[in-house]
């Protein structure tokens, strides 16, 4: 692939992750069966999205070996959270707790923090569990097979992967303050969405 | 890119999106939230004004703070908005916003340089009340997570433009032309506060 259409297939995704978000986080339905139904799920979910863009940006700015790890890592422990989704249901503190890491996640990059690759792979874990296990239990709600979390898994490492390939590079002062402001605003987002699923839990005081 | 391949591009991108678009009128609110939340912090002068003038006085203060004040902004506003989204009441958050700009303007309008910390705390104090006229102004019916990514972003982009405003501070005329800016910002700072205690 050259790195004209590398930057050509990020900027389709990008307007996908970014104009398709009139849809609802339920599942889409594609009329291609649940492999495609599965593969657009989290481009058109930006509260999924935006925390792997925040992952990927963070695993790159530790460098080429934490981005390789993130790449790999995150889109099989999502996989696995899928597949555990599943049997089980997850509890509804599972949106508090994506929303604080997607804050966390975004604010490690705002800080421009070096993350190392173990770190990272945690962090991929840790995320693409969460994220999984909710996205399963939607899919099996839906009821969708089990390639649905197969094309979850796809998007999940394609954007993953174009983000962090893209940042990577980064090296001039004022490209990392872009990737610091980006990050400073994913967590700004994750912050209201925080406050967002307190609200819409009514424990509003 | 020759022509032949933005033409595949645009195809594709209209083809992708084009069974989206249709879809979206089944479900409600999405596009609501996005497009309000884009346009919310530019409706609000007294809110454009403070934004702008932090970009101003960043652009002043140079390296570091021409970018630690876009950096941390956006996120204590947004600790704002979470207050007001799980219902802390903030009282006086229009006083709040109107004595920011006072505050931001005579900031550009004086040159102030104070040390990094004071300013950022001075910023990141008035952000709370900005985030926190947000949280609670979110219209009925909206996508609240659509419309925070959309303020988020307009809220950034008035920062850029008052760094872009900023960069005539290597000139002479433009450090006159950039204090005056200060003094006119201080000035609505007033209006607005004029108008809030009326």
């Amino acid at each position: 692939m050259t790195a004209k259409t590398i930057r050509r297939a990020g900027l389709v995704v990008a307007t996908l992750a970014f104009l398709a978000t009139p849809a609802e986080a339920h599942l889409m339905n594609t009329g291609f069966g649940p492999f495609y139904d599965g593969l657009l799920h989290p481009l058109v979910t930006a509260e999924d999205i935006l925390p792997v863009i925040a992952l990927a940006l963070m695993a790159a700015l530790g460098g080429t070996r934490p981005a390789r790890v993130a790449i790999f890592v995150l889109p099989a422990a999502w996989l696995a959270g899928m597949l555990f989704g599943r049997a089980v249901a997850p509890p509804a503190a599972e949106s508090w707790l994506a929303a604080l890491l997607t804050v966390a996640i975004g604010a490690r990059v705002a800080a421009d923090g070096k993350m190392p690759a173990s770190v990272v792979a945690v962090t991929s874990i840790v995320l693409g569990l969460i994220h999984g296990w909710s996205n399963g239990a939607a899919l099996a709600e839906s009821g969708v097979g089990l390639t649905g979390p197969c094309g979850v898994a796809c998007t999940v490492f394609t954007v993953v992967t174009l983000v962090a390939g893209f940042a990577v590079p980064l090296t001039a002062p004022w490209a990392r303050i872009a990737v610091r402001v980006a990050g400073s605003w994913i967590a700004a987002i994750g912050l209201l969405m925080l406050g967002w699923s307190v609200r819409m839990s009514g424990l509003r005081t | 890119m020759n022509r032949p391949a933005a033409g595949r591009t645009l195809a594709t991108l209209f083809a992708i999106l084009w069974p989206v678009a249709a879809l979206a009128h089944q479900q409600g609110g999405e596009a609501i939230g996005f497009a309000s939340g884009l346009k919310h912090p530019v409706s609000g002068l007294d809110h454009v004004l403070a934004m702008v003038a932090v970009g101003l006085w960043g652009a002043q203060l140079k390296a570091p703070a021409i970018w630690l004040l876009p950096v941390t902004f956006p996120m204590v506003m947004a600790f704002g908005g979470m207050l007001a989204l799980i219902g802390v009441p903030l009282p006086g958050a229009e006083l709040g916003i109107a004595l920011s700009a006072i505050a931001l303007g005579v900031a550009v309008a004086s040159e102030a340089r104070p040390p990094l910390w004071a300013a950022a705390t001075l910023v990141g104090f008035f952000a709370i009340f900005h985030g926190h006229a947000h949280g609670t102004e979110l219209p009925a019916g909206a996508n609240g997570l659509l419309y925070s990514v959309g303020f988020v972003i307009a809220t950034g982009c008035l920062h850029a433009t008052g760094i872009g405003i900023g960069l005539v501070h290597r000139w002479r005329a433009g450090r006159i032309a950039l204090r005056v800016a200060g003094a006119a910002v201080a000035a609505g700072g007033f209006f607005f506060l004029w108008q809030a205690l009326r």
